[in-house]
């Protein structure tokens, strides 16, 4: 069995923080990290080799600094790497993403795509089902846990916000996957060191995927991002005395303002 | 075809139960239509689903297309996605919505790629562009640290998916006047690659405190072991988890793993709601990054209030009744 499970470098999120005085996003000093869900997603498919005989490759689109965690898969136990990189990808959306990683994918031919559900930078979910459909597979989201059934089948577990479905899938199939389904195995010690040696990551351009240009970064982009803005400088808070009445009121107001009700 | 400018709302019904979400869309989809001077329309997909399309004409929409088929009947990304593009094609609206629930960030994506046009994720807010009539969709990134305004400029339907809770149910009214259109959307067992084998629904299992979006918290001025039900019934209503200070989980009130505070869990919830907690530092720095603080205490000069955005001066115990009842209400 052949599994490309797409893996994306992100920048930790939890980690960024707001500069009080200016309301700007401070990004320096933030890690980057493999993003959570496609750890999973690795995991998941380096116990399905465990357990059978698999080759297990990551798939990456992003710039040459993502070749830190492309060799983070490596040493996880992951059998090839590859970047997919070049100037002309960026300001991709998902559309355009998607559509480059199918071209990246049909090349590998695998039996089982696995993406993580969604990226915490950008956090659409979009790109797995979007790679799916351009490659007319069948695809399963929101993937809690994985089940060999036989050569051709998977038994996968499809949670919803009050439940989960257990489904049935042919492969070749596409699933995005839930970091609440397994816990990630550390990098191996000989694994960190081959890994981060040897010259091991294969990088992509776009004269192994021949995209063309109007498919390509913001051309091929069908959404645009018109203003991007910080919610800004937290305001000092207002205190109410007031009875207990008018307070629920303010309470709700506010909670009606966030979103929250 | 040429595109109409219409707006289309995706209703997503779950065992014959329309989703809330899908009549908050009705209601932001209304409000777009005038602005674009089109009609709204809307989509019901699943098997025997005609009774659901007069519910969905009483909230608004002009025409309720209908695809009725008996492999309908349970959702599959593979038979809903043919369906819904079937009903776009044939409608040609300029803006199409679909509610960012489990489903319909499974649905939307392989709908939007197969028409090849955009679509943007998880909105909490939608308007038109006054002066090119395009859909203006914001959304949140970067862990919610971001804002951003996204177009889709040349491709048609400007798609959606929109989170739930956000826009504004609209008023039902029996009296409305609306047509019912049925689509064939041709389905055939082949398109078909999956089976769902079972399916079974959960009581919502705990999450932990540093992955609540929603945190009810309690200190010690919630006064009593007794009291500490109240906290709960907030946090059910908020959709929350409840948490609490040292104070309270060396009292027994509270678990060890819900304390927040510097010997307990560091957490930054979209909102943290502080009932009868003064706010030492060793609370505080465990807290003072969430997103929105509302805090109720009967001392004026309690620290807490130096961190809320909304900071009540009062007994807890009185201005928790109160706010059932006006969320009640709500």
């Amino acid at each position: 069995m052949k599994i490309v499970v797409c893996v994306k470098q992100v920048p930790d999120t939890s980690e960024v923080r707001i500069d009080q005085k200016t309301g700007t996003m401070i990004r320096e000093g933030v890690k980057s990290i493999i993003n959570p869900d496609d750890l999973s997603g690795l995991e998941a498919a380096l116990s399905i080799k465990d357990q059978n005989h698999a080759e297990v490759i990551a798939l990456s689109m992003g710039p040459m600094q993502a070749d830190s965690a492309m060799r983070e898969c490596l040493a996880m136990g992951v059998d090839r790497a590859i970047l997919v990189s070049d100037r002309v990808f960026a300001g991709a959306d998902t559309w355009a993403t998607s559509l480059l990683l199918s071209k990246a994918i049909a090349q590998i031919n695998p039996d089982l795509i696995i993406c993580g559900r969604q990226a915490i930078d950008g956090d659409t979910a979009q790109v797995g089902p979007q790679i799916a459909e351009h490659l007319s597979l069948p695809s399963v989201a929101y993937v809690g846990d994985i089940t060999l059934e036989n050569e051709n089948n998977l038994v996968v577990k499809r949670t919803f916000e009050n439940g989960y479905q257990l489904i049935r899938v042919k492969t070749p199939c596409l699933l995005t996957v839930l970091s609440e389904m397994n816990s990630p195995r550390y990098m191996r010690v000989g694994g960190i060191f081959s890994a981060f040696n040897d010259g091991l990551v294969e990088v992509w351009d776009n004269s192994n995927l021949n995209l063309q240009p109007e498919e390509l970064g913001l051309k091929g982009s069908p959404t645009k991002v018109k203003k991007s803005y910080t919610k800004g400088v937290k305001t000092a808070g207002k205190v109410f005395d007031v009875e207990p009445k008018e307070a629920a009121k303010v309470i709700i107001e506010k909670l009606k303002e966030s979103y929250i009700l | 075809m040429s595109a109409t400018k219409d707006v289309l709302v995706f209703i997503e019904q779950r065992h014959g139960i329309i989703q809330s979400v899908s009549l908050e869309l009705l209601g932001i989809g209304a409000t777009l239509a005038t602005k674009l001077e089109s009609n709204l329309i809307a989509v019901v997909i699943g098997n025997q689903v005609i009774d659901l399309a007069k519910e969905v004409g009483s909230y608004g929409a002009k025409r309720v297309y209908v695809v009725d088929d008996p492999m309908l009947e349970t959702y599959v990304n593979e038979t809903y996605t043919k369906a819904l593009t079937a009903v776009i094609r044939e409608t040609n609206p300029d803006v199409a919505l679909v509610g960012a629930t489990a489903l319909g960030r499974d649905l939307a994506p392989r709908v939007s790629s197969r028409l090849h046009t955009g679509l943007t994720a998880d909105c909490t807010s939608l308007d038109i562009d006054e002066t090119t009539n395009q859909l203006l969709m914001t959304r949140p990134a970067f862990g919610g640290n971001l804002m951003a305004t996204i177009i889709c400029p040349d491709h048609r339907p400007q798609m959606s998916t929109v989170r739930p809770g956000v826009m504004i149910k609209p008023e039902q009214d029996k009296t409305r006047k609306f047509d019912i259109i049925t689509i064939d959307a041709n389905l055939k067992p082949s398109d078909v690659n999956v089976e769902v084998l079972e399916t079974v629904y959960e009581t919502k299992k705990r999450i932990r405190i540093e992955d609540a979006n929603v945190l009810v918290s309690a200190g010690r001025g919630i006064g009593s072991k007794e009291n500490m039900k109240q906290v709960e019934t907030l946090a059910q209503l908020l959709k929350g988890e409840v948490s609490g200070t040292r104070a309270v989980v060396d009292n027994g009130w509270l678990d060890k793993d819900r304390q927040v505070g510097q010997t307990g869990k560091t957490v930054r919830p979209d909102l943290y709601f502080a009932l009868g907690i003064s706010g030492a530092i060793q609370h505080i720095s465990g807290m003072e990054e969430s997103n929105l603080v509302i805090a109720i205490n009967r001392n004026p000069e309690a620290p807490i209030f130096e961190v809320a955005d909304v900071g009540i001066v009062g007994d807890v115990n009185k201005v928790l009744p109160e706010l059932f009842k006006q969320l009640n209400h709500h």
